[in-house]
């Protein structure tokens, strides 16, 4: 399963996932910043969760502390899953 | 020589009840004899959270903490403004929110997905949103309030120890506002099939306080917040003062966990130490808003300890219960029934405890049967008690004038 999954897919995820948090879709891009989106540490834990659900991939804290960009987040999971 | 003692004001007042959005809709169509109340439950049914509160901030507050958030935006725009500025050094404001649960459906619903899917399904929110301390912490938040912060949890006399306690903070020096009330959401699961099980909650879904066939209460949800500010602080800068926290008394049963004690001796003590703090002396009291549950316990114990703290006053004062009109609301019941009692003073009127027809011996009080009633003592501020006993046999009492 995980070596099939692909940018775009995750990329639906993530947006989809950050939408269900409160995030506006049309504020949602690849450079968006996650302190722009008022991404905060807890919306971190409960992406990750879904993205647990969802690929198998276990995100930590420390796998997303330095991460900036909603881009960011979607490429760290597509390497994790591949 | 004694100093002069800090006097209590307030200067703004929010509700979310079953009678609608705000303090105006609560004391309006309850003093027009209109019950929020329907098919045995008193649900803040007009409550919209995302009317108050982006999709976000909704999310991460549990129904309890958002009907808070909401009362306490009615309240601090009437008394600062809707501005956003507040007219004291932040530190200098306090938050103190009662509850008598805290986030009890969110709590439900992680315990559920815990059974269902394991520890890894439990959500990073499930803490922040159930904590008893979250509505204290949301308004805080929201506001930008850094003095004294924290929930207060007494069963449903913690309404009215929140405002007790917040008029003790400005009274000590330590802020010179305090936004404080109470605020509920456990109509819920367990909590409903719990009280049904103590037989605490009334099986023909009917809240008839002090009326003969009471036979238990109404649960309700919702949430009253009240601006406190010390007097001169608010005279100078030219606040409106919708009444004044003219006293405060807070005893405890210690005789059963849920009962009241028959006598009523304790509840009575917190009746006097009320008004003595503030300064006053039962023939004083033009109004008495009872706790008044609707359950054959708390009625027959509360009227008699009303005749022992009021003496021959009591005959002739009028006493009604506001959860006729939306149930009992727990945690919040102190703080909406504060808030109705003032805007009731305000108003010179006694609100009728709806629904009350047949006289049970010994309750024998004027109950304010029908409609609501003047209260007719000259033209100068009004003076009530407002009661709030809770499971522990926690007695909190204010005194309050308009």
């Amino acid at each position: 399963m995980a070596t099939d999954v692909s940018t775009e897919q995750v990329e639906k995820t993530i947006f989809d996932g950050l939408v269900e948090l409160g995030t506006e879709r049309d504020q949602l891009s690849r450079e968006a910043t996650l302190e722009d989106l008022d991404v905060d540490s807890l919306d971190l834990v409960e992406l990750a969760q879904i993205v647990e659900d969802e690929y198998g991939v276990e995100l930590r804290g420390d796998d997303v502390k330095d991460v900036k960009t909603v881009g960011e987040v979607i490429d760290l999971v597509v390497a994790k899953a591949g | 020589m004694t100093p002069e003692r800090r006097r209590i004001v307030i200067t703004g007042v929010g509700a979310v009840s079953p009678l609608g959005i705000g303090a105006q809709a609560l004391i309006e169509r309850w003093a027009a004899g209109e019950c929020g109340i329907e098919d045995g439950l008193g649900r803040a049914d007009q409550f919209e959270p995302t009317e108050f509160l982006s999709k976000k901030e909704a999310r991460r507050m549990d129904r309890f903490a958002q009907m808070a958030v909401a009362s306490a935006q009615e309240a601090i725009g009437q008394s600062f403004g809707d501005g956003g500025e507040l007219p004291y050094e932040a530190h200098r404001v306090g938050c103190v929110v009662g509850t008598g649960i805290g986030g009890l459906s969110s709590l439900e619903d992680q315990q559920r997905k815990l059974i269902e899917s394991g520890p890894k399904a439990v959500s990073p929110l499930a803490v922040p949103l159930m904590m008893g301390n979250a509505a204290s912490a949301a308004v805080a938040m929201r506001h930008g309030l850094h003095g004294h912060a924290y929930g207060v949890v007494s069963a449903c006399a913690a309404g009215a120890h929140a405002i007790g306690d917040a008029a003790r903070l400005i009274r000590a020096g330590d802020a010179d506002a305090v936004v404080t009330g109470g605020a509920e959401a456990a109509i819920t699961g367990v909590a409903t099939a719990a009280f049904s099980a103590m037989e605490a909650t009334s099986a023909s879904g009917i809240s008839r306080p002090f009326d003969a066939r009471r036979d238990g209460f109404v649960i309700g949800e919702g949430a009253g917040v009240l601006v406190l500010e010390e007097a001169e602080a608010a005279a100078a800068r030219g606040a409106q003062v919708l009444g004044e926290v003219l006293g405060y008394g807070a005893t405890c049963d210690g005789y059963h966990l849920t009962a009241p004690q028959p006598e009523g001796t304790e509840a009575a003590r917190a009746i006097t130490l009320a008004l003595a703090d503030a300064g006053l002396s039962a023939v004083d009291v033009d109004y008495v808003n009872a706790h008044g549950t609707s359950t054959p316990l708390n009625d027959r114990s509360e009227t008699v300890a009303l005749k022992a703290a009021l003496g021959e006053r009591a005959a002739d004062v009028p006493v009604s219960s506001t959860k006729s009109a939306i149930g009992h609301l727990l945690g919040a019941a102190g703080a909406v029934e504060a808030i109705a009692t003032v805007e009731a003073l305000r108003r010179r009127l006694a609100p009728p405890t709806i629904g009350w027809e047949e006289a049970e011996e010994g309750l024998d009080l004027d109950y304010v049967p029908g409609t609501a009633k003047p209260i007719e003592n000259g033209d100068g501020p009004l003076v009530a008690v407002s009661d709030s006993f809770g499971f522990g046999g926690h007695n909190a009492v204010l005194c309050l004038s308009a």
